[in-house]
């Protein structure tokens, strides 16, 4: 009874599949998927050799503060850093007056109330304040860029495949470049639409962002660094990795540990294994 | 229950004696994981998983629970809560790495269980019952992981549950009513989000209360072996504690290593980037796909493109829970007397044809829709559903199976080259 029906169940199931798959295959041959420009012009990210890759990975101090100054000269006029506080920078090896002196000249200050008429207004930045929006709102940061909204980039080494390689790539010194003219003459529909910059390493191959670093020397680095386009790529890129997992070190650091020691256990729980089922053949 | 030989619970200390006669909690737990529930003395190291999947259930159940002290359910702050619980709660990153890695700890060490259980046939009479509870505490299982999945409130998150709650209007007439009523609106959102978070952090507690059951049928007949053979004598079996809790033992460590490599060196290596971009109605992802886990079932729910008297999305849903309900008919789909697989050539032959086949199910349902993997799944959709109620029942009634050992003592100590029976596997 029960192999009855399902025998039935069974020729059900996989005659409604023999149709759909004659559906499939007849519209594979009579319309064979064309190829589109994002698979054959994307390009997957370069490496950008992070000090925070692999699995011993930590961070280089000085490029995390290098590259928050290129977030802080170049990207944030446009890009938020809402997750981030300025306490934060204390792990970039900011003592505490430095910490409270770039919350204090930072350019865009916190919304407030002015405490006398409760009115709306700003006030200047202190260490526990996250980085605020350089736009009051999503209307206000799609009408200064063209309609296109900047994303939030706390989070953007996590949010993209193989973020912190991606970052680096998509503003390095060879990503934007001229549509290739292998790309117009296999799709000429797939023009760059005018307002935006074809860029290989974007998932649809135009991106809205203009060119964010256009020359070497854009960025006057404190410690001396000649600031080349492919340094200041790397350097905001490795600094985004640290505001995406500002806690890469410790899990770093205690996944050694914990292997450490439940390597010891393993070791113990084999020795007792053993020593148990020494008479038992098994 | 257990077997006559079974050792019996004496409790040296006062102590213990004056709560043995109170309340015989110590007693429960010696018949049960101790020295009173003799086991097969063959089983090997896939005999592990079930002990492995119970801590990863504990696993799970302590990280939530300290998590949900610092998770907000509501659409508005759910995402920031997680990225709090990531930056400002003290060791934050660890419990939430450890619950999220977790799930798919959990999921490893029970389709494991699961490959055991089809492998050894140790499904069928006289264990069916403990079968039939392990597949409710399954779907139960995908039922919470899902849910989990919707709580941190990013994009695959929020498309997730829009997909999946999605199911509900494909039933005819009143299956947009039901889908509204079951997400309270629209569209998910925060009323969603609750009930989700409610009933995450209670379906748990109700897996822990099936598993009981699972582990209180498994006592009645006692543990399978590999080779299927039902234990003949005292010589066959040895008591769980110290014999199997030492080898859990060193099971449990394998498994903690593997956890720990994703949980502190890859720990997103199993989610999905977009999940770090909070929900956006407004915006779908290019590809939305569930967790790994779910893969095979979503190629299946995937297959169905064509209609044929239902719409195809009804059949897709249709099959998709059927490839799931119709292991509950397995213990009589499959009626050989022979349980393990290795005195089973067909049989076995068509095991490892199926574990390849939901392995390619698995690559399609987490691969763009292209052609190419809505055709390899449907041909592997139709191997499935062929496999468990058509291939398997006909084995069954027509394989010759090889000889089996007259015992499990037999069979072990024909491995070890001796053949004189010994009066007891305890010398």
């Amino acid at each position: 009874m029960v192999r009855g029906i399902a025998f039935l169940v069974g020729a059900a199931f996989t005659f409604v599949l023999a149709i759909a798959l004659w559906g499939s295959v007849s519209g594979l041959i009579s319309e064979p998927p064309a190829p589109t420009a994002e698979e054959e012009f994307h390009l997957h990210p370069k490496p950008a050799h992070l000090a925070s890759d692999g699995i011993f990975g930590r961070f280089d101090r000085r490029q995390l503060q290098r590259g928050f100054q290129v977030y802080k000269e170049v990207c944030a006029a446009c890009h938020s850093l809402r997750l981030v506080a300025f306490r934060d920078l204390k792990d970039l090896g900011y003592n505490d007056p430095e910490l409270k002196a770039i919350a204090n000249q930072w350019v865009i200050e916190q919304p407030s109330i002015n405490p006398e008429t409760g009115e709306a207004t700003t006030r200047k930045n202190v260490p526990a304040d996250r980085f605020p929006s350089p736009f009051a709102n999503e209307v206000a940061a799609r009408a200064a860029n063209n309609n296109a909204l900047p994303p939030d980039l706390s989070l953007m080494a996590k949010a993209r495949h193989d973020g912190g390689n991606y970052i680096y790539s998509l503003i390095g010194p060879d990503a934007y470049r001229p549509q290739p003219a292998e790309l117009l003459r296999k799709f000429p529909d797939a023009k760059t639409p005018t307002g935006l910059h074809y860029n290989p390493y974007f998932a649809n191959l135009n991106i809205a962002m203009p060119p964010p670093l256009t020359q070497d020397g854009q960025v006057q680095y404190a410690d001396g660094t000649l600031a080349s386009r492919d340094q200041m790529a790397k350097d905001v890129a490795a600094f985004l990795t640290w505001t995406a997992e500002p806690k890469l070190e410790s899990r770093h650091a205690a996944g050694i540990g914990a292997f450490v020691f439940i390597l010891i256990f393993c070791f113990l729980a084999w020795g007792a294994y053993q020593n148990v089922w020494r008479d038992v053949k098994h | 229950m257990s077997f006559p030989w079974a050792k019996h619970y004496q409790p040296k200390q006062p102590v213990m004696r004056w709560l043995d006669e109170k309340l015989p909690l110590p007693r429960l737990v010696y018949n049960a994981v101790g020295a009173g529930y003799p086991v097969p003395r063959n089983l090997n190291y896939f005999w592990n998983f079930g002990v492995l999947a119970g801590a990863a259930l504990a696993i799970q159940i302590i990280t939530g629970v300290v998590l949900a002290m610092h998770y907000a359910a509501n659409a508005g702050v759910a995402f920031d809560s997680v990225e709090s619980i990531m930056r400002d709660v003290n060791s934050g990153w660890f419990l939430r790495y450890a619950h999220a890695n977790g799930a798919s700890m959990f999921f490893i060490v029970v389709y494991t269980h699961i490959f055991r259980g089809l492998y050894y046939g140790s499904y069928k009479a006289p264990r069916e019952m403990v079968w039939l509870l392990g597949v409710v505490i399954f779907l139960l299982m995908m039922a919470t992981a899902f849910m989990g999945y919707v709580l941190p409130w990013g994009q695959m998150s929020f498309w997730g549950a829009q997909v999946i709650t999605g199911f509900f209007s494909a039933i005819p007439v009143v299956g947009d009513t039901i889908r509204i009523w079951l997400l309270g609106g629209f569209a998910p959102d925060n009323a969603a989000l609750n009930r989700f978070f409610s009933l995450h952090y209670l379906l748990p507690f109700v897996i822990a209360g099936v598993i009981i059951l699972h582990i209180w049928a498994l006592h009645i007949p006692g543990s399978n072996n590999p080779t299927g053979v039902d234990v003949k004598g005292e010589q066959d079996t040895v008591p769980f504690h110290p014999y199997y809790t030492a080898k859990d033992a060193v099971g449990l460590g394998v498994f903690l290593l593997v956890f720990a490599g994703l949980l502190f060196f890859f720990p997103n290596y199993l989610g999905h980037p977009d999940n770090y971009i909070p929900a956006n109605p407004l915006s779908t992802p290019a590809h939305i796909v569930p967790e790994w886990y779910f893969w095979p079932f979503y190629a299946i729910l995937r297959a169905f493109t064509a209609d044929f008297i239902l719409p195809a999305k009804l059949w897709g849903v249709l099959a998709m829970f059927g490839s799931i309900l119709l292991l509950f008919f397995l213990p009589w789909l499959d009626s050989s007397p022979v349980r393990s697989n290795n005195f089973r050539p067909k049989a076995r032959v068509a095991f490892w044809v199926l574990v390849v086949d939901v392995l390619l199910l698995g690559w399609c349902g987490g691969s763009p829709a292209t052609p190419f993997f809505i055709i390899l799944s449907q041909i592997t959709a139709a191997y499935y559903f062929l496999h468990f109620l058509v291939i398997l029942p006909w084995i069954a009634r027509t394989e010759r199976p090889a000889p089996l050992p007259h015992s499990i003592t037999e069979a072990v100590l024909s491995k070890h080259g001796g053949t004189a029976p010994t009066k007891s596997a305890l010398a």
